[in-house]
């Protein structure tokens, strides 16, 4: 579970709708607001709270999914995982960026075993940052993997935290088997600035694939 | 928990937990496109509405005998919510609030946007907006 960096409690309980007119009656007919999504993901206590919340109009919020998971244990006499039903909290804010555009951001849980949720969850989204605590490199793998293989716009993240080794990017880009187009950006959670760089980074990369 | 809700508590409840889809009657698809983002919004009608033929009476009929977390629902999108806020702040699991959702989007009383996920995935008018706004953050 994902809940150690997450702890929204009931402040969001208060929480606005979206400041935009809503339609009252069918027949008013629906002002065209768009929304879209970014997913926010990585290992466990990496920060995609802090990121999602730095940039968040909104406190935080959690929402919790019942799914379908791979089993962390295995008895199976032919090796497979066994399915298992689970409840996952997903931690989200809401950004207006413009009157008729509203972006979600979804900070995912990054274990492997919960990327059964990530395909429903990632359908239509603009793309992914993975944030990476250089102390715990190997807890982004999954996250990396599965973006690689589903051929979504991603960006890797290193999130910049008070005392964790700095690495040289290419040692970086070595150790995480980053294709040459991905980009490697640093990024610190805490600030909105470098929170907004570093989706800003995604777009365009976004952008890039889009084009190709 | 009230003796007389069925067994069913109130919305946030502990026990709306212990078997979410018993409010689905066992439901677990729905209809409509409803991602986590997707935008809702409430419509309303009322006796004018009846009267003026502009909603049938089965709808008002439908309205009256609502489960508490679909009054809930209705009153949480008098403005323009998210299916995930709508799961947040109700303490719904997601699956619930959909299944929810596309009933009341089924039956004309929610309202229900398109996304810019709905076809391929956003389209490059939408990324070079999407830019724009994060760099004016």
């Amino acid at each position: 579970m994902d809940y150690a960096d997450s702890d929204p409690g009931t402040a969001g309980r208060s929480v606005p709708p979206l400041a935009v007119p809503a339609p009252r009656r069918a027949a008013d007919g629906m002002p065209p607001i768009t929304s879209t999504k970014i997913v926010v993901s990585g290992g466990f206590g990496v920060g995609k709270t802090t990121l999602v919340g730095s940039v968040s109009e909104i406190e935080p919020l959690t929402t919790e999914s019942v799914m379908t998971v791979m089993s962390e244990a295995t008895d199976r006499l032919d090796g497979l995982p066994d399915k298992v039903t689970t409840t996952v909290a997903l931690d989200f804010g809401r950004v207006t960026l413009e009157s008729d555009l509203v972006l979600y951001l979804f900070g995912t849980p990054g274990q492997g075993r919960f990327q059964f949720m990530w395909d429903d969850l990632v359908r239509g989204a603009v793309g992914a940052v993975v944030l990476v605590d250089t102390r715990r490199i190997e807890e982004c793998f999954p996250a990396v993997d599965y973006f690689e293989r589903s051929g979504m716009p991603f960006v890797v993240a290193i999130n910049t935290f008070d005392g964790a080794p700095v690495y040289p990017v290419q040692d970086l880009r070595d150790a995480l088997s980053l294709r040459p187009e991905t980009p490697l950006i640093a990024c610190d959670a805490r600030d909105r600035q470098s929170s907004a760089n570093a989706l800003a980074t995604l777009v365009m990369h976004a952008l890039q694939m889009a084009t190709r | 928990m009230a003796a007389d809700d069925g067994g069913r508590s109130t919305v946030g409840g502990r026990s709306a937990r212990v078997r979410p889809y018993a409010l689905t009657r066992g439901r677990t698809r729905y209809s409509h496109v409803l991602s986590v983002e997707t935008l809702v919004t409430t419509l309303d009608c009322d006796e004018a509405d009846a009267a003026a033929g502009v909603v049938d009476v089965a709808r008002l009929e439908t309205g009256r005998s609502d489960m508490p977390e679909v009054r809930a629902i209705i009153e949480l999108c008098r403005g323009v919510r998210s299916v995930a806020e709508v799961s947040a702040l109700l303490d719904l699991p997601l699956g619930v609030v959909r299944v929810l959702i596309g009933d009341l989007a089924n039956q004309g009383r929610i309202s229900v946007y398109q996304t810019a996920g709905d076809g391929d995935g956003p389209d490059r008018a939408l990324l070079e907006r999407l830019l724009g706004g994060l760099r004016r953050l």
